[in-house]
């Protein structure tokens, strides 16, 4: 993976009447790295795909694909292929014909459209289905197809919507994996869209967090998981407890808030945070530690009652009432083999939650 | 013993017989018997009293083989035929595409649009254009104000044109819309991604697929064309002789009436249409693959 840039947007802004699609969003795309953009539906991914492949025209901004302003070029001459979610395979050729019809529009010899259509067809193992229609493959198999079709014309950079979207999950699984090697063996700029964000953290080198056309953040899975810089990618990434605050003080490389019932928690911000700011506490449920209690309080440790164990396999899964208003959830793993109930929290226990402050996060919006 | 697939079978096949029955007794008895009696008729001989003979002989054939004005008559129904169903098609293709691809709430009152001049009745519609196109007509009145003068416009082949195209339009843009509105424009957009042009994709794509829609309408409207003869008679000043002019001519007006050459005529023409129709659908499917 190279350090140049292969697809930069410069404060594009695309709007549909009153919609705001996609919002001043400023990014970049490293050559040869597997990017996601992530985000709930109608947040401005398809958007922001379509405009880099010159289907839609920005409406304000650049976008730049290496180093080259797009402006108005039209899609054919751009050096980019897209994978669409519904396929958009010719249905009146066969899987060799759709596969062809790229290097055919580029007057590439025959001789050599019929070596690279095997080539790319052998790629996605879809050999020995070179006669076939599209409506006689399966989903997976037309799925093979458009990457295929796209491939073959080794674009700079390959743009997929939601590929897998229409897969069932078994078979999703298993295009997630061998996409991720595909992209690897190739060595193209894949833009990946998906709202699935264990999607997007398994298959990314880095991915974009979209929402409602802004671009919230954009990181490694790990930086996304570990570090989520708002409480909306901190929601949207995986689960976590969620507890309100206002900032009333530092201690050491802590922030310390306080909640309107009076409790103290500490954790790690982004940014130096004044007093009295209000803040989100987050802390995601496999990083509580659930301790029984033995009088005095640990610190950064809240006293409660255990409601509900759910065990499920390899974890169980444990909510704790701290008062009134609050319960946290936990989530232990069951590292030790044991069918003893009696070695698992019991509902209505006395138990002691501790939040380490490395593991918990101060989200100032 | 029968298994029950088998019952099952022939309780279907003999469904099925009582349901087609209605269906073919019809068609026997008002199509394929007054077809027989046209072709019988086609090689009978005419009186002097325009009585058919029976006598079987070629003469109306030879006839019509050789007599400039029959074979004219032919000629320029396939060429106005031919010239009608192409501008229908570069007409209405276009016009399906813009009502299949604007907002879904418009397109049933735009596809009304099309329809609403079947509301009225084919003559009164055709006896509109006369006064369109008449020497003291619409036309010629808006010619004469903005310094052109008037122009002889009715009663001319191309009057029988316009006529033409303005009544089968709708034959052709209905199957059209069809085919166009089942077409995902999504293709379009993927054969763009792929460095096609919007002419190549429009010949390598979007063309082959709508091709049973221009087929159809071409169809819809090549056939009754071919046959027709109120538009030449009310538009076209009935001065040329298209092969339906003659045909009603023989068998309803001439003197003495002609029966067995009329027929004889007819038969041709749906010869002239299944050859033509044969070689049209071996083209277009050509295309298609
Ligand atoms: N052609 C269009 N005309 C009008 N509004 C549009 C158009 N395309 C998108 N929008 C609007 O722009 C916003 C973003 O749409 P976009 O398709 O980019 O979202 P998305 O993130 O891809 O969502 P999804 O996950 O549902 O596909 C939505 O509110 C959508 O309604
Ligand atoms: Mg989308």
């Amino acid at each position: 993976m190279s350090d140049s840039i292969a697809i930069e947007l410069c404060d594009v802004v695309k709007r549909f009447g009153d919609v705001v699609a996609v919002d001043h969003v400023n990014l970049q795309i490293r050559d040869g790295e597997f990017f996601s953009l992530l985000g709930p539906s109608g947040c401005g991914k398809t958007s922001t795909l379509r405009m880099i492949a010159g289907f839609e025209l920005p409406t304000a901004g650049s976008i730049l694909i290496h180093g080259r302003e797009m402006g108005i070029t039209p899609p054919h001459l751009r050096p980019v292929n897209t994978v669409f979610q519904s396929y958009a395979l010719f249905p009146h050729m066969t899987v060799a014909q759709n596969v062809a019809f790229g290097l055919e529009m580029r007057k590439t010899p025959k001789a050599e459209i019929a070596r690279q259509v095997k080539e790319a067809l052998e790629l996605v193992r879809l050999s020995g289905l070179e006669d076939r229609r599209p409506r006689q493959l399966s989903g997976g198999q037309q799925q093979r197809v458009a990457l295929a079709r796209a491939l073959v014309n080794h674009p700079e950079v390959l743009l997929l919507d939601e590929p897998l979207g229409a897969l069932d999950q078994k078979l999703r699984k298993e295009m997630q994996l061998e996409l991720k090697s595909l992209q690897a063996r190739v060595g193209i700029t894949f833009v990946f869209v998906t709202h699935d964000q264990e999607e997007a953290l398994t298959m990314s080198d880095r991915i974009a967090v979209m929402n409602k056309g802004k671009l919230l953040q954009v990181g490694t899975p790990t930086e996304i998981y570990e570090r989520p810089n708002c409480r909306f990618v901190a929601d949207f990434i995986g689960e976590t407890n969620f507890i309100d605050g206002v900032v009333i003080g530092r201690d050491g490389n802590y922030t310390v808030l306080e909640t309107p019932e009076g409790l103290r928690l500490r954790g790690l911000a982004a940014r130096p945070l004044s007093d009295g700011t209000a803040v989100t506490y987050s802390i995601r449920p496999e990083k509580v530690r659930l301790l029984a209690p033995n009088g005095e309080l640990p610190p950064n440790g809240l006293a409660g009652t255990v409601m509900t164990v759910n065990y499920i396999g390899s974890d169980t899964r444990i909510t704790v009432r701290i008062n009134d208003q609050r319960t946290i959830d936990i989530w232990e793993q069951n590292t030790r083999s044991t069918l003893d109930r009696d070695e698992y929290w019991q509902p209505g226990e006395a138990a002691v939650i501790v939040c380490p402050p490395d593991n918990a996060l101060v989200l100032s919006e | 013993m029968a298994t029950i697939q088998q019952q099952q079978q022939r309780r279907d096949r003999i469904r099925l017989a009582l349901l087609l029955t209605p269906g073919l007794l019809w068609l026997l008895l008002f199509f394929a018997l007054p077809l027989v009696i046209i072709f019988l008729y086609s090689f009978m001989t005419n009186d002097a009293l325009g009585r058919v003979v029976y006598e079987p002989t070629l003469n109306n054939y030879i006839t019509i083989f050789t007599q400039s004005l029959y074979v004219n008559a032919y000629w320029r129904s396939i060429w106005t035929s031919v010239l009608t169903t192409v501008i229908c098609l570069l007409i209405g293709y276009p016009l399906a595409v813009f009502i299949a691809r604007s907002p879904q709430q418009w397109r049933m009152p735009l596809l009304m649009l099309i329809l609403i001049p079947f509301w009225t009745n084919f003559l009164v519609r055709i006896y509109a254009w006369q006064i369109i196109l008449a020497n003291n007509g619409i036309i010629n009145s808006f010619l004469e104000i903005i310094g052109i003068g008037r122009l002889t416009l009715l009663n001319t082949e191309g009057a029988t044109l316009i006529g033409l195209i303005y009544g089968e339009l709708p034959f052709m843009v209905l199957p059209l819309y069809a085919a166009i509105d089942r077409f995902d424009f999504t293709l379009m957009e993927a054969a763009a991604d792929l460095g096609a042009n919007k002419v190549q994709a429009f010949l390598r794509i979007m063309l082959p697929m709508t091709m049973p829609g221009i087929v159809a309408g071409s169809v819809l409207v090549f056939i009754p064309t071919l046959g027709q003869f109120v538009v030449s008679e009310l538009l076209g000043g009935a001065k040329v002789d298209y092969l339906g002019n003659l045909i009603q001519r023989l068998f309803l007006r001439a003197n003495p009436i002609n029966w067995p050459l009329g027929s004889a005529m007819a038969v041709l023409m749906m010869l002239v249409l299944l050859v033509l129709i044969m070689m049209y659908f071996r083209v277009t499917s050509e295309e298609e693959r």
